[in-house]
């Protein structure tokens, strides 16, 4: 393996130094046909891929809208206006409007703990952050079960105070937040440590508050990965189903979010009504993987205006791998 | 051991001094961020997380034992396991291929391609569950084709692994994607300069360069398939001892208000994927430390991976 390893980063740059000098002029002679495959090869490859995906991504999709109006217009938009599906809705937006700002919050202030200062137990606490997602979606539910529900370890007490978390609202508000708990944080820690605090040092030493380092350096800085953690936190927050579905208790017009609602439409065999408000969803999907583009684009600019541009004088391989060595 | 009085001040100032656990800072803020870190994340995570396992300690072995060992858990145990491993390597095959074709080739509409492979991240797993279910049923856009082939997807184990095939897909991508890019084309040239051939260069130098990504795609879908829920049930037929997941055997148990029982399940499918997770990083800082090359590090992408797995 070390003999490998060896060739690997030894033979390539005395022979890319040569091919680097001769070719430099003219870089399109760099990329020669001998490193792709035969036209005939690429093209089923492609084939492959593209039939691939249209299998199991592309119909599925299709088909939600397809199912959804296949009783006409008119059922699709009184399926969306039962009241039942009115308060699903309602639901679904009140527990996200819960949800992301809090994730908002607590991402905030862990990227800049952690990402911004050296403390010992860094690591552990970022493992901590990343647990909610190695945790399945039906056990999310059931610690809060276990914690507030009837049997749980709080609920007589919260039973005697007639308080009742598990089965209503808060429950399914907690839940969502305990699986979107890492989208915001997981998302700024890696843009934030790469960023380094010399900026925010800097206002510091002319002067600026702590709030207005944050809000003039910091938050400038991060508005794309911020926006990019959102889009993906809410998408998961509305979209939730199996914590929610434990904590919820299914009670319609009361504690069904959307997901919830489609699948109980759905049981009844009411599937024109579920798929219609699964476009609603499916809908969502789409409105957050064209904003996710979006901020992608503009994150990968900011990366590179902020991060790679200094780092980096040279695309050239051979410079680079000698910097390291 | 005699300590100068002036040590022993230094050590008892720091002592003293609440903070002496981090570096000095010029940067405000820190005890306010730390401090409302780590009280949310008590509340939402660890306190839920640790009653849970406090949960199990009041049990009875015996108990918990005939919970987590019964005949039909047993079954659900080999198919959730069994399923979501033949969908991660399924999707490490298909997955690496999308992202060979995404990174490598050109073709009219791969952006828009590129996006879509995020779709089973978007999609809510309910709706994707129900649409796999419409489309690959006996008489669905595909599968009214497969069907008289004798092929059955939707409502039998077959389903459950399609399922966890669109949950895990984006995984893979996600993670070999960004390897592939940083990968240095040169050392291909190198190597078909020195007469080997396409298929040579792509096995001995191309592949154990991505072959880490792939492993980490690989767990993180197998990860996501153990736990996965909402997209199951739907096209699963939920059969007890033949399609039924372990999931969902939670929820049953819920229902009938067997919080014991619930609880035992959920404690060795925590278990499971606490063990799949400590794989994934040992492997990960192993081969961080016998590569320290930056490449393998340089996985921007791949952060959004992890964001999603759950």
């Amino acid at each position: 393996m070390s003999n490998r390893s060896g060739i690997k980063k030894g033979a390539p740059i005395e022979f890319d130094a040569e091919f680097n000098t001769e070719f430099n002029t003219t870089p399109r002679a760099r990329r020669p046909e001998p490193v792709t495959e035969s036209r005939p090869v690429r093209i089923v490859l492609i084939t492959v891929t593209l039939v691939f995906l249209l299998a199991f991504l592309v119909v599925p999709l299709a088909a939600v809208f397809q199912l959804a109006l296949s009783k006409g217009f008119a059922y699709y938009f009184d399926a969306l206006a039962d009241p039942d599906a009115w308060s699903a809705i309602r639901l679904t937006l009140l527990v996200a409007a819960i949800a992301v700002p809090l994730n908002v919050v607590f991402g905030l202030a862990a990227s800049w703990a952690i990402a911004k200062f050296e403390f010992r137990g860094k690591s552990l606490l970022m493992t901590l952050i990343d647990l909610p997602f190695s945790v399945s979606p039906v056990i999310s539910g059931l610690v809060f079960v276990l914690l507030f529900g009837a049997q749980g370890w709080l609920g007589p007490w919260l039973e005697a105070h007639q308080i009742q978390l598990i089965f209503a609202v808060p429950g399914i508000v907690m839940a969502t937040i305990f699986v979107t708990f890492p989208f915001v944080a997981r998302e700024l820690i890696p843009l934030m440590q790469a960023q380094g605090t010399e900026e925010e040092e800097a206002a510091r030493v002319l002067g600026a508050s702590g709030w207005q380092m944050f809000r003039r350096v910091t938050l400038p800085n991060i508005k794309w990965g911020l926006l990019y953690g959102v889009i993906l936190c809410n998408a998961r927050a509305m979209g939730e189903f199996g914590a929610v579905s434990v904590v919820s208790g299914h009670i319609r017009g009361q504690t069904n979010t959307m997901p919830l609602h489609v699948e109980i439409l759905y049981n009844e065999y009411n599937f024109a009504a579920a798929f219609a408000v699964a476009s609603l969803l499916a809908l969502l999907a789409l409105v957050t993987l064209a904003l996710k583009l979006l901020a992608e684009g503009r994150l990968k600019q900011d990366s590179h205006a902020t991060v790679r541009a200094p780092a980096m004088p040279s695309q050239s391989m051979p410079v680079r791998q000698q910097v390291q060595q | 051991m005699n300590l100068s009085s002036s040590e022993v001040a230094v050590a008892t100032r720091s002592a003293r001094a609440g903070f002496s656990f981090r570096k000095p800072s010029a940067l405000p803020g820190f005890g306010l961020a730390l401090g409302f870190t780590v009280t949310y994340l008590s509340l939402i995570v660890l306190i839920p997380l640790a009653a849970t396992f406090l949960k199990t300690a009041t049990l009875d072995w015996p108990h918990f034992v005939r919970a987590v060992t019964s005949a039909r858990v047993l079954a659900s145990y080999r198919l959730t396991f069994g399923a979501a491993a033949v969908a991660a390597l399924i999707n490490a095959i298909f997955g690496f291929l999308v992202a060979w074709v995404l990174v490598r080739y050109q073709f009219p509409g791969k952006r828009l391609v590129d996006a879509l492979v995020d779709l089973p991240f978007a999609l809510p797993t309910a709706v994707a569950g129900i649409a796999l279910a419409a489309v690959y049923a006996g008489n669905g856009w595909i599968g009214q084709w497969l069907e008289p082939l004798g092929i059955k997807i939707a409502f039998t184990r077959a389903g459950v692994v399609l399922a966890l095939t669109f949950i895990g897909l984006p995984f893979v991508v996600r993670t070999v994607q960004p390897v592939l890019e940083e990968f240095e084309r040169e050392q291909e040239e190198a190597a078909a300069c020195l007469g080997a051939s396409r298929w040579l260069t792509f096995s001995r130098i191309v592949f154990p360069a991505v072959a880490p990504a792939l492993l980490t795609g690989f767990s993180l879908a197998l990860a996501r398939g153990l736990g996965e829920y909402g997209s199951v049930i739907f096209i699963a037929g939920n059969v007890p001892m033949k399609s039924e997941i372990t999931a969902l055997l939670i929820i049953t148990e819920l229902e009938q208000f067997d919080y014991a029982g619930a609880t035992a399940l959920a404690v060795v499918m925590l278990l499971a994927s606490f063990s799949l997770l400590l794989l994934i990083n040992t492997l990960q800082w192993w081969w961080q430390r016998r590569h320290s090359n930056s490449r393998i590090q340089a996985r921007p992408r791949a952060a959004v991976a992890e964001v999603l797995t759950s």
